[in-house]
């Protein structure tokens, strides 16, 4: 009994650089739980300080949204794939990191987001 | 619809659409009567421009503000060697001028706001977001919802893709159902993960054009209500549903969110540069300078292996600032250290763990290999 996890590229990190994670079968809740144990930092990604999964992480079960199923005790049964799906913004962005020089001269475009919070 | 036709040579322009039996004269019209507005001429805007240009799009908006830079030539195929510093919007025009004379291209030099995005969009049946940051995500997606137009949306990052066609008007959902709040700053991934394989914008660009051109001519099925996802390592395309959100602050049944908003704030961003201590830093003349003396510190480069490779300090020892926290055994806290990465902000970071863990001679090489490159050694690559 076993179901897939597939991680992000942007969360690869935080989960031994695996592209998906075989788990076994159970709520979408256990299934996550079981990952955050094995994977303490991609535990702080997925979830906030108040234990809940943060807005800008979708969990998906096949191709439907946990949201519109029954949330986190969605049940995923053995073969069944639990997507993580980030928002991400595209383009070169340094994320958290680093004002390229094209925009110190010209601007906020492809570095802003980063930018600014890198500086604090 | 305005009364159009098409002259002989854009019949000959155009006949491989003309002759194909879903496609036709009438699509070919709806094209050139159409208008689509270009948020951004980077990576996914090139291929977009082009082929909307190339397909007879009729009248094409292009928003840009940034020039063309020699890091952007590996994915922002409209642009080229021979336009490098003009602007963007400028050097695109070019290209798509000579590719097809037949159509109106409008450039706007400047960042859509919160000011201009309603004046910038209202002309236009198609809003087609190429951007590449949070804030022009949403401030995009709110004034399509809230001007009724669809918008094109795609994203890329690394080696995957994401892209859809969000338009509440036809029943589907927006950009804030599928994620109600971006991510805060400080849970993004580092910068040594921001790269992007060049061609892959090339394909999300690409499906985003075929979704304007589909809306536009009304044929087929388009990608409202779905979400396709590009692995480009592992080669996959998958497809998840989206459902609008009823509780949608902006396009739900009752939406709290009426006008446009300070988008920069809202994605937690705040401007100020004045809060980065300068005391822990030191200039690269002043740390060469140090180098040649008996007391010399030690180099501590934060970056990841692949930027490592590129070029770095002699004498640096390697430790990235994602793996700091369990490295720390490693450093002498009894050492002078100068630690840098490529700019000084992820060396910053580093810096402000390393005093919180009881180094106390650690400064930060300000402005990081970019500025070492400038003040003491050009031989140093900048990337």
């Amino acid at each position: 009994m076993a179901v897939t996890v597939t991680i992000p590229t942007a969360l690869r990190q935080y989960a031994g650089g695996h592209a998906s994670i075989t788990l076994p079968a159970g709520s979408v809740g256990q299934i996550l739980a079981t990952l955050r144990e094995q994977y303490p930092q991609l535990g702080k990604q997925l979830y906030n300080d108040q234990g809940a999964l943060r807005s800008f992480v979708n969990v998906y079960v096949g191709d439907e949204d946990i949201r519109h199923l029954q949330g986190v005790e969605t049940h995923v049964a053995d073969g069944e794939t639990v997507s993580i799906i980030p928002a991400i913004a595209g383009g070169v962005m340094v994320l958290h990191g680093e004002r390229c020089t094209v925009n110190v001269r010209y601007g906020w475009k492809e570095c802003c987001y980063a930018a600014s919070h890198a500086l604090q | 619809m305005r009364p159009v036709t098409l002259s002989n040579e854009e019949i000959r322009r155009y006949s491989r659409h003309l002759i194909l039996p879903e496609f036709g004269m009438e699509a070919q019209r709806k094209l050139k009567c159409g208008s689509v507005l270009l948020i951004g001429t980077g990576g996914l805007g090139s291929p977009l421009a082009l082929y909307l240009a190339a397909a007879g799009v009729g009248h094409i908006g292009l928003v840009d503000f940034d020039v063309v830079d020699e890091s952007n030539l590996q994915r922002q195929v409209v642009h080229g060697t021979s336009t490098l510093g003009v602007r963007k919007t400028e050097s695109a025009k070019m290209r798509l001028r000579d590719l097809n004379p037949y159509i109106d291209i409008a450039t706007y030099e400047t960042q859509i706001t919160s000011e201009n995005a309603f004046d910038l969009m209202r002309p236009y049946d198609i809003i087609v977001d190429g951007t590449d940051n949070f804030p022009t995500r949403y401030l995009t997606n709110d004034a399509s919802v809230m001007l009724g137009k669809p918008n094109v949306y795609g994203s890329i990052f690394r080696f995957e893709g994401q892209v859809t066609v969000f338009s509440p008007e036809d029943g589907g959902p927006c950009y804030r159902c599928l994620y109600p709040e971006p991510p805060p700053p400080g849970l993004v991934p580092s910068c040594a993960e921001g790269g992007v394989l060049g061609v892959l914008p090339g394909v999300i660009g690409t499906i985003q054009a075929t979704e304007a051109i589909k809306l536009l001519a009304g044929i087929g099925e388009t990608l409202i209500g779905r979400l396709i996802l590009y692995d480009a390592l592992t080669m996959r395309f998958r497809e998840l549903k989206l459902r609008r959100n009823p509780d949608c602050p902006v396009c739900g049944e009752h939406p709290t969110i009426t006008e446009l908003i300070d988008y920069q704030q809202f994605c937690g961003i705040t401007p100020e540069e004045a809060q980065r201590d300068t005391s822990i830093e030191i200039t690269p003349i002043e740390v060469a300078e140090w180098l040649r003396r008996d007391d010399s510190p030690f180099l501590l480069d934060v970056r990841e292996a692949n930027e490592w490779e590129i070029g770095h300090l002699p004498g640096a020892v390697r430790i990235s600032v994602n793996e700091l926290a369990e490295r720390l055994h490693e450093l002498d806290s009894a050492v002078a250290m100068v630690v840098y990465c490529r700019s000084g902000v992820r060396s910053a970071r580093a810096v402000e763990q390393l005093r919180q863990a009881g180094f106390r001679k650690v400064k930060n090489l300000a402005g990081g290999i970019l500025r070492w490159s400038d003040e003491v050694d050009p031989s140093m690559p900048k990337y």
